[in-house]
């Protein structure tokens, strides 16, 4: 298909590579380096898979912040959850969440103890659960950014219009934005610029990120292909050789300056800003979601009295580290020991989409036995 | 969670609000009900089972079309 493979040109990639060359060298001779942020999942995993890394000049640290959603969800919220389903409840779960450890126990685990916990592969999984079997309480455990809180948000409203009652949603929902903003003012993490993600800027628009501009960081929105990354990097380093910040976005095929309106305004009648705790970083004000009073028969928290407390972070693990980006995957004393995909301690190497998880599948596995 | 790919719709419900897309052969079910006024053909970004944006071809054509005069480019001066 024209739409992937065009995207992965290779005589393209060593144009832009050549272009990233050039810039680093343009710092160098300024006395400068160049660290840059990207904060989406998907990106920490293509830029491992594509070895975007080792393309970049030496000037220049392609670090990768809280992009993933499972790796930022805290430990006493899969407490919480794992509560609920001893209590008798079904649990409707994105399969990621399950191996994730929580303060004693992970999912999988409950729930080879008995617990009822399966997995959807979309929030319309969780009610067709609840609608085949109307006797039983169903939790859906809404966790994600913007991207997956608008699918979640579709289960409230569908849920509502069809009278499902025994149906509610533990929500944990993050806010980019807003934790992007923490990090930016934070000066253990230095950032220069941020690499916008691709599919929450589908949803919130490239203009989410115009406050960032305006402090002086380069904000650039890239898709997920080789070309798109290696493109959007050249397009950073550019900006930060000319002292500029600018907006840019180039993944102008999928996300509009205004985002989903549709999604949007389906997340605005359904929630409002809540502060949020974050795994490793702490709470972070407004960077989370919740249920308007209107919909808070949907709460799992108050319907069934269930309290998200401070988790236990595991011994020595460092994710909060990670996903602050002050620490490389690698640099974790527990990485590729203690600590792998088969036993993984910390989020981070569970998810799919986390940084160690990506590290250690793509990049750095001999390094650290 | 997130199938950071387009795929093309080939179905629609008569309701509009379910769909079927395609990636090289693969055929997914889709909830159409994030985006405004789906049509078969359409590549959609699909994510948690939802379409939650369409791709703009004519963008796509434009930034490929960059791409490859810069391919083209790189080629001519490496000889």
């Amino acid at each position: 298909m024209k739409y992937l493979e065009g995207f992965r040109n290779p005589d393209a990639a060593r144009a832009l590579t050549a272009r990233l060359a050039a810039a680093g060298e343009q710092l160098a001779a300024q006395g400068r380096r160049a660290r840059l942020m990207e904060v989406c999942g998907t990106h920490t995993m293509a830029i491992a898979r594509h070895g975007i890394r080792d393309l970049l000049p030496p000037t220049v640290d392609l670090v990768s912040g809280p992009g993933c959603p499972v790796c930022v969800t805290d430990s006493g919220y899969l407490d919480a959850a794992i509560e609920l389903a001893k209590g008798g409840v079904r649990l409707a779960t994105f399969g990621d969440l399950v191996r994730v450890p929580g303060s004693t126990s992970s999912l999988a685990e409950a729930r080879s103890a008995g617990a009822a916990i399966e997995v959807v592969y979309s929030p319309e999984g969780a009610l067709a659960l609840a609608e085949r079997e109307p006797a039983r309480q169903v939790v859906f455990l809404a966790i994600g950014f913007e991207t997956t809180v608008a699918p979640a948000v579709w289960l409230v409203k569908a849920a509502a219009e069809r009278g499902v009652t025994n149906l509610s949603l533990l929500t944990a929902f993050k806010l980019v934005p807003p934790a992007l903003s923490a990090l930016a003012g934070d000066p253990e993490v230095q950032v220069d610029a941020f690499l916008c993600p691709a599919h929450v800027s589908a949803i919130i628009g490239s203009e989410a990120y115009r406050p960032f501009v305006q402090r002086g960081l380069p904000c650039v929105v890239a898709g997920f292909e080789p070309l798109d990354i290696l493109d959007g990097v050249a397009e950073i380093l550019d900006q930060i050789v000319a002292r500029a910040s600018r907006l840019v976005n180039r993944y102008e095929r999928v996300v509009k300056p205004e985002g989903n309106r549709r999604a949007l305004a389906l997340m605005g009648a359904c929630l409002e800003p809540v502060d949020a705790s974050w795994r490793g970083i702490g709470v972070i004000p407004g960077s989370g979601l919740g249920l308007r009073e209107t919909y808070a028969g949907f709460d799992a928290v108050r319907r069934h009295g269930v309290a998200i407390t401070a988790g236990v972070t595991p011994r020595g693990c460092r994710c909060g580290d990670v996903l602050k980006g002050k620490l490389k995957p690698t640099e974790c004393p527990l990485f590729g020991r203690a600590c792998t995909p088969l036993k993984p301690v910390g989020p981070c190497m569970v998810s799919s989409e986390g940084s160690c998880a990506a590290y250690y599948k793509y990049v750095a596995r001999g390094e650290a036995r | 969670m997130c199938l950071a790919v387009p795929m093309k719709l080939i179905e629609i419900t008569p309701d509009g609000g379910h769909g079927v897309a395609d990636l090289d052969g693969a055929r997914y079910d889709v909830n159409l009900d994030l985006i405004e006024a789906p049509q078969i053909g359409d590549f959609v970004i699909v994510h948690a089972g939802f379409a939650i944006e369409r791709l703009d071809a004519e963008e796509a054509d434009a930034r490929l079309e960059l791409f490859d005069q810069l391919a083209a480019t790189y080629r001519e001066q490496k000889g």
